[in-house]
């Protein structure tokens, strides 16, 4: 393997295979030297696994969690963009606002809980807000330095055209603040993911992070806990390398070029 | 002895163009942190219709915020601009301002940059000018091409065929290959003349490079340091295609050195 410039087609896959491979065998034969009774091995994780697929919770709870994280990150998407481009491209605005917002955005979404429960009750709305909350800052905030941060020639290029405000914002202001956008997204979502399994602990009854907190509480089966652990990493993963497809489209890619 | 040669020549060739555009006592001072910097002092200048101009001037004189305050930009703090007889008052598709080849669009392929201000025009009106321009700026070929697949050059020509596409009367160059490396500007330099003399825009071009205003102007307006004044207006009475070598081309040369005030020995 070469420490830099391109891997082979097959390393990109072997190596990273190879590295879980010894990461389960460790696990394994840790579980076996330290004879634990609580801490399960990876057979008993697959067993438990199998038990959710087969009680139908797997692709049931997945759902649930993936349902929670695109209505709350969608709303959040759909309010904080135009929240953001407004924001950027009104500094007056950004004066008044943005410090109400950087005060609000190092609370964690996960101390929210409380008032979410007390404004939307113990249930399914209580958990979307606070995703919409968690995502819903990091993609104003990205929105809004992205139109700070466009180059003032692309406007006056812009305007020179004879372009009317509402056509430089959709023309200029939107194409040119994309690939920052994007990847406020990327973390918004990343963030999302995180407190969905917080929420589902606490407001509802399905959902990955209650399976963790469930599978605990009742009769104390790490086999699920470690399983649901497994399919949050794994659903993540998933969702993160969607994300990064994005970033390949061809009207975004020079934001993601270091040579430009 | 060389404001002789200058105002000689100035005055046997006369101008016999028709006005396009016309600075009045221009001003600018600029507020920062609290004490004034006056940038642009009384500038006073006449551009003829279809005419090369070269705003010469040392980095940072404010050559750069003359050409701003032509194209409606910036309002002047003093003094107005005329423009056809009409004040200067905000940026006008009938004068396009080119910007170094970063004010190309980079999420736009070269034939989406160059029908940017085409919006207008019918869908196959807009393919048409598209490809008159991208031939004349040589770039068949890489019409799907976006920016950063092109060179500094290509860049370049996109922004001057996405100027030229929307049929300005004007345009305005802010020191356009001035990132370009030396063998591309001059490749540049011929092939702006090519188009001008195609074209019959009048051009105001700001440059700090002395052999680049003399290979391109009718008239070198040279400016001083800040607050810029106009130091001299030198005509450069060699038809094209300029021979650089040439005694007159050299003597005009030697003259504008003289006149910054460099000698020009290295």
């Amino acid at each position: 393997m070469r420490a830099m410039g391109q891997a082979q087609k097959w390393e990109r896959y072997i190596w990273p295979l190879l590295t879980a491979g010894v990461f389960l065998v460790l696990w394994h034969f840790s579980v076996k030297w330290t004879a634990t009774k609580v801490f399960p091995s990876p057979l008993d994780v697959e067993r438990g696994m199998a038990e959710l697929v087969r009680k139908g919770l797997l692709y049931h709870y997945v759902v649930d969690s993936l349902r929670r994280v695109g209505v709350g990150f969608f709303a959040a998407v759909v309010l904080g963009i135009p929240s953001g481009l407004l924001l950027g491209w009104y500094p007056g605005w950004a004066f008044v606002v943005n410090p109400v917002i950087q005060m609000l955005r190092p609370i964690s979404p996960i101390a929210w809980i409380p008032v979410s429960i007390v404004w939307f009750g113990v249930g399914e709305v209580a958990a979307i807000y606070l995703i919409f909350l968690a995502s819903f800052f990091p993609i104003v905030v990205a929105s809004m330095n992205g139109v700070r941060n466009i180059p003032s020639m692309y406007r006056r290029a812009g305007r020179n055209f004879g372009l009317s405000s509402a056509q430089l914002i959709v023309k200029v202001v939107f194409p040119a603040v994309l690939p920052q956008v994007i990847v406020g997204l990327r973390i918004a979502l990343g963030i999302a993911w995180l407190v969905v399994v917080a929420a589902e602990m606490i407001a509802v009854d399905s959902g990955l992070g209650y399976l963790v907190i469930d599978s605990r509480n009742s009769g104390k089966r790490y086999d699920l806990v470690v399983a649901a652990m497994i399919l949050i990493g794994l659903t993540g993963l998933a969702l993160d390398t969607g994300f990064r497809r994005l970033e390949k489209l061809r009207s975004v890619r020079w934001g993601f070029l270091n040579d430009f | 002895m060389i404001e002789a040669i200058f105002t000689e020549r100035a005055v046997k060739k006369g101008r016999a163009l028709k006005t396009k555009l016309r600075a009045e006592g221009v001003n600018m001072v600029f507020n920062g942190d609290g004490h004034k910097v006056q940038v642009l002092q009384h500038i006073d200048l006449e551009v003829g219709d279809g005419e090369f101009v070269c705003l010469l001037g040392p980095s940072g004189c404010g050559k750069s915020t003359m050409l701003n305050i032509i194209a409606g930009f910036i309002s002047p703090t003093g003094g107005q601009v005329w423009i056809d007889d009409e004040a200067v008052r905000c940026p006008d598709p009938r004068r396009i301002f080119v910007f170094q080849e970063r004010g190309v669009f980079p999420w736009l392929t070269v034939e989406g940059n160059i029908g940017f201000g085409l919006f207008r025009l019918s869908k196959q009106e807009r393919a048409q000018r598209i490809a008159h321009y991208i031939q004349l700026v040589g770039l068949q070929g890489f019409e799907k091409a976006y920016p950063q697949e092109l060179s500094g050059g290509m860049k370049q020509r996109v922004e001057v065929a996405r100027a030229l596409a929307v049929n300005p009367d004007m345009l305005f160059l802010d020191e356009p290959f001035g990132a370009l490396d030396s063998i591309t500007r001059l490749i540049m330099r011929r092939e702006l003349l090519r188009i001008w003399e195609a074209e019959r825009k009048t051009v105001i071009l700001v440059t700090h490079d002395i052999e680049e205003s003399i290979q391109l102007a009718d008239r070198v307006v040279i400016m001083s340091t800040r607050p810029a004044k106009i130091q001299q207006i030198v005509e450069i009475d060699i038809p094209h295609p300029r021979d650089i070598s040439s005694p007159r081309y050299l003597e005009l040369r030697d003259g504008i050195f003289e006149q910054i005030g460099l000698a020009h020995k290295v």
